[in-house]
């Protein structure tokens, strides 16, 4: 796939540690197209962040990208110097973070953080910077914006704030928007509006959204295609509708069984057995074959690389293997 | 704002005041001033005359409250020693410390935030390293000691520098000032480094903790996120964050700059107020004792003062009362 926006292409991410160097994402490949939004899930520590973290170059030390490439639009930004890498940031790929309450500087006003953002990657007066900055909070939905743009960023609500956050991540209008849980911190009752507003204005602007969530609901109503991630490894890669409907990995299987739906009955909800695999004692296999209802003996032997299953969609998983069925049914007779 | 600054002088107000009670109440044991202000020879008689004279036979409240009386009009009394109004004493000798003060703060605030600052962007390089175990010199040698080292090098072995003293001074109103002359600013460079290299390693060991704090901050990483420059993450936005807490104690190391002259003008000889105290108790001069921690007191609760209102300078978020009147 040549045209994607941006490509990941069998990333690995390590931390070298005293005990040894452990694998935070390990050989995760897949695509994002322009103007698409690919919905990340998994688990806390299954790598969605850090992702989002090593594609924007902003990996914390001693965590670093040990092999792989990220290609944006064909070219590689994975080795880029600090400095060109600094030009992509905020000019190609934005970013809005978790929490809105710590991701504004206290001391600048409003005002004075987005012209800075608008004056660092283009080159018009401050005068200019500042009409552009009004009428972007005033998309981004402050009310007033002429007026409290002037404002610090206390003197705004949560859900306000984190419209500040998606305006200052889009100033210079970026192709790829990864926001990294952006409705965590927020009140559910502005979760849905925050998820609206980021899903409009970046279609409107043509910008793909990486979006990185543990909320399959978002996910079910904002992304088109879906990547599952589990203990650092893709566990499938597809398009919205058909993973949510026809769940192919037992994990994602899981996941939307633990959905609470109204139809339902069950007088307890679903939910998978045990916890994710700490990074240090990942088992031998298939990752998730310590919790899989479904695991036969290939999956504690060998690990499961994502296949091909058509249509777009990809599942690391030996069931989906022609060769391992066939092994399982012989094994079963 | 405004009532914030009238509680806050009144505040003041009630801490001179407690402050000159124990001045006064603590110097009225340190001995008798009237041994050392009269002769061998005198009579039991001179000496009840010289102290009904100065008062000393009064009841204690009303002493006090003469002293006060006369303090809040600048009188602080007749030096039992010079025979000269403490006033005019002190006056003549603040010039010199605060000379020397405001030298050795600015030096140690202008090498303690650039050494923090940089020893916290290169946190493993060995100029850093290099910094930092230097500065643990700064930090546990006494004052007195690396006076005396700096005097031994420069002054001794090298001869480069004067080793006592203010040099030439120029006499500009009532103010005298050894910064116009080359050999008053020869002069100034010993005790000034003497004096202001603890609060140097003092404030760079708190720009270096706190710009590290704020450098792992969210706002700092969502500023990098947006691909400002280096220079814009860490000088324009981490730089002012870090400088909210180095403004408080700066502030309040000015205010012991003042007051540790003591030691550093007593092994330089330097002619301020500190030497003058030092000499005041050897004699129990009383009065001059008692005006200069009074002078020292007020300099603290200015300070204090001062840095409480420049947060508001720093930190918009403390402007509660705007903030209260837009919602």
């Amino acid at each position: 796939m040549t045209d994607a926006l941006l490509s990941v292409r069998n990333l690995r991410v390590e931390f070298p540690t005293r005990r040894g160097i452990l694998t935070a994402i390990d050989d995760v490949s897949f695509d994002i197209m322009p103007g698409e939004v690919l919905g990340v899930v998994g688990e806390s520590g299954a790598g969605k962040s850090l992702t989002g973290a090593a594609i924007i170059g902003l990996l914390e030390p001693p965590g670093r990208i040990a092999s792989g490439e990220i290609l944006l639009k064909g070219q590689r930004i994975d080795n880029l110097d600090a400095e060109s890498m600094r030009r992509i940031r905020g000019k190609r790929i934005g970013m809005v973070f978790q929490d809105p309450l710590t991701s504004l500087n206290p001391l600048y006003t409003v005002a004075q953080q987005l012209i800075e953002t608008i004056r660092t990657h283009a080159d018009i007066s401050e005068a200019e910077a500042r009409t552009r900055a009004v009428a972007l909070l005033d998309r981004v939905g402050i009310p007033a914006a002429a007026r409290r743009i002037d404002d610090y960023p206390h003197h705004f609500s949560g859900g306000m704030r984190q419209r500040v956050v998606i305006a200052l991540a889009l100033c210079a209008e970026p192709e790829l928007v990864i926001a990294d849980e952006p409705t965590t911190a927020l009140d559910v009752s502005v979760q849905s509006q925050i998820i609206d507003l980021i899903k409009e204005i970046c279609a409107e602007r043509g910008a793909a959204v990486m979006l990185i969530t543990h909320d399959m609901g978002v996910i079910a109503e904002t992304a088109d295609r879906v990547a599952v991630l589990y203990a650092g490894r893709l566990a499938e890669i597809g398009p919205v509708r058909e993973v949510i409907t026809a769940a192919e990995h037992p994990y994602t299987a899981g996941l939307m069984g633990s959905i609470p739906t109204l139809t339902q009955d069950n007088a307890r909800l679903v939910q998978i057995p045990g916890a994710m695999p700490r990074l240090n004692a990942i088992p031998q296999g298939c990752a998730f074959n310590p919790r899989c209802e479904r695991a036969f003996d290939r999956c504690f032997r060998d690990r499961p690389d994502p296949i091909d299953r058509g249509d777009g969609r990809k599942v690391a998983c030996w069931l989906y293997d022609a060769a391992g069925v066939a092994a399982k049914e012989k094994a079963d007779v | 704002m405004l009532a914030y600054i009238i509680r806050r002088i009144l505040q003041s107000v009630l801490v001179m005041l407690v402050v000159a009670l124990v001045s006064f109440a603590l110097f009225r044991f340190v001995g008798d001033p009237i041994n050392s202000m009269v002769g061998q020879e005198a009579t039991i008689a001179d000496r009840e005359a010289l102290r009904e004279q100065l008062g000393l036979n009064d009841p204690f409240l009303t002493q006090f409250a003469t002293f006060i009386g006369r303090a809040v009009q600048g009188d602080f009394g007749i030096s039992y020693r010079l025979q000269q109004p403490v006033m005019e004493l002190i006056l003549s000798r603040l010039p010199a410390t605060l000379e020397l003060a405001l030298v050795s703060g600015v030096l140690a605030f202008v090498f303690g935030v650039g050494f923090g600052v940089y020893t916290a962007l290169r946190r493993n390089g060995w100029l850093s390293n290099t910094i930092m175990t230097v500065s643990l010199i700064g930090v546990s040698l006494p004052t007195f000691l690396i006076g005396v080292l700096l005097i031994w090098v420069f002054a001794v072995e090298l001869q480069w520098l004067p080793s006592f003293g203010r040099g030439d001074t120029v006499q500009i109103g009532s103010w005298t000032t050894g910064l116009l002359t080359p050999s008053g600013r020869a002069s100034l460079v010993l005790p000034a480094i003497t004096l202001g290299l603890y609060q140097m390693t003092l404030i760079m060991r708190l720009v270096r903790a706190e710009m590290l704090e704020v450098l792992r901050t969210d706002y700092i990483k969502f500023a990098r996120a947006r691909g400002l420059s280096n220079r814009a993450v860490h000088f324009g936005h981490a730089l002012k964050n870090t400088m909210v807490p180095v403004i408080t104690i700066t502030g309040l190391q000015l205010g012991s700059i003042i007051a540790f002259a003591i030691i550093t003008e007593t092994v330089f000889q330097w002619p301020g107020v500190g030497a003058l105290f030092i000499n005041s108790v050897r004699f129990v001069d009383v009065p001059v004792m008692a005006a200069y921690l009074m002078l020292i007191a007020l300099v603290f609760v200015i300070i204090n003062l001062i840095v409480d209102l420049l947060y508001y300078v720093v930190d918009p978020r403390l402007r509660v009362d705007r903030a209260a009147t837009r919602h």
